[in-house]
């Protein structure tokens, strides 16, 4: 019954409320805890884009930012120049390398993320490359 | 006299060969949340089911077990003492005249937790498996030194959540931080089934949509609870209570002797009844 007044009313369940707010600050704080996951995130990211154009790596920003009903990704990528050719994409070389330092320390090891890696995409399609380069 | 009754039931170190007991953690990352009279609740349980006991106190600093337990006036020897080569562990281990089964181990109240060493607590915990059925660990709030400690030497672990944004969050840190190689289950305290039907609490469901822990059991929000710690008699003994019987098919649980899912606890009001407890 009191349910039924508050929808009358527009007004969500306060647990409901309070759910909701545990998803987004819980999948915030695992993005925070998971820096060798961001890391792997914005590796792949530039590959793939450093297939199209010449990027400015070491000034590559990509952060999260909790909004108020979603947690967004902000990559912020400065373009050098077109890529002439595509290039093939570099070999992987990331590692966890948290745990072990952690249980070196004697520290609690952080729960390992299940991390599955992709197989890598086929080479580039030269005509996409083209149609990019034109401006719209 | 009844020391000698009591030591006839937990054999000395060595005398007899018997499978390892299991070490338990009981966590929570967030303070106040019930982990103290989980422990002790659970630990009193286990021993009336005929199982030895023995509860380690590993909140040094703020030892509570103890008075939690009614066995404060006991204590003549701590953890520290034991680990630091001042008293050996029988003469630190505190007996409970109620029931026979049960040992505590109580923290140094005037240590820090930084005096721990972790290795040599493992070693501890890992010698008190070879002597008790169960070792049951209640660890100290907080994801620093005291908690690395508490987890050391145990290989499953009961995490102690209570239906709020803060207790949520902190039972999935601590559950990021024990790993993947212990057994880690969950228990809903202090819930309070009106509120849940009002949509004014998380319910169990709501909690583990987020936690995804297999459920070891529920506690509802009982003043049987805050008379039986005021007294340190664990409500666990008490035949009549219901929270002491959802102990009592915690620790059946825990031994395999019940199988049944958790149950979930309802309104006792008759409107309650009348109208359902589920929202």
């Amino acid at each position: 019954m009191i349910e039924f007044f508050n929808r009358l009313f527009g007004r969500e369940p306060s647990s409901r409320t309070a759910k909701e707010r545990l998803k987004l600050v819980l999948l915030s704080d695992h993005l925070s805890l998971a820096p060798d996951v961001v890391e792997a995130l914005k590796h792949d990211l530039l590959e793939v884009i450093s297939r199209y154009v010449e990027v400015d790596a070491a000034n590559v920003d990509v952060s999260f930012e909790q909004r108020e009903k979603q947690i967004a990704m902000l990559a912020n990528i400065p373009i050098l120049g077109m890529q002439k050719r595509p290039s093939p994409p570099p070999a992987s070389t990331n590692g966890s390398s948290k745990r072990r330092k952690a249980a070196a320390n004697g520290q609690a090891v952080p729960r390992r993320r299940r991390r599955k890696r992709q197989p890598l995409p086929p080479a580039p399609q030269p005509q996409l490359v083209q149609s990019l380069a034109q401006p719209t | 006299m009844i020391n000698e009754v009591v030591q006839d039931e937990v054999p000395a170190t060595g005398t007899v060969r018997r499978p390892r007991g299991r070490a338990i953690v009981v966590t929570s990352g967030k303070g106040g949340v019930g982990k103290t009279t989980t422990t002790a609740n659970i630990g009193t349980a286990l021993a009336v089911l005929g199982n030895t006991v023995v509860m380690v106190d590993a909140d040094v600093g703020l030892r509570n077990l103890d008075i939690v337990l009614g066995l404060e006036a006991r204590v003549r020897h701590h953890v520290l003492d034991v680990l630091e080569g001042k008293s050996t562990i029988e003469d630190a281990l505190v007996s409970d005249k109620r029931v026979p089964k049960l040992r505590l181990l109580a923290a140094a109240q005037t240590r820090e937790k930084d005096d721990v060493d972790t290795a040599a607590f493992r070693d501890l915990i890992g010698s008190l498996r070879d002597r008790f059925d169960f070792v049951l660990i209640d660890c100290p709030a907080g994801i620093e030194k005291g908690f690395v400690n508490a987890i050391a030497g145990a290989d499953e672990a009961i995490v102690v959540c209570t239906p709020e944004v803060s207790a949520v969050r902190d039972a999935d840190r601590v559950v990021g931080l024990l790993g993947d190689d212990r057994t880690v289950q969950l228990i809903v305290n202090r819930l309070r089934p009106a509120l849940v039907r009002k949509g004014k609490m998380l319910s169990v469901e709501d909690v583990n949509d987020i936690l995804h822990l297999p459920l070891l059991g529920v506690i509802a929000e009982a003043p049987d609870v805050i008379v039986s710690t005021n007294r340190g008699q664990p409500v666990a003994l008490d035949p009549a209570s219901e929270v002491g019987e959802a102990y009592r098919t915690i620790a059946r649980r825990i031994t395999g002797q019940d199988t049944a899912a958790p149950e979930i606890p309802r309104e006792k009001t008759l409107f309650g009844k009348l109208f359902g407890g589920r929202s």
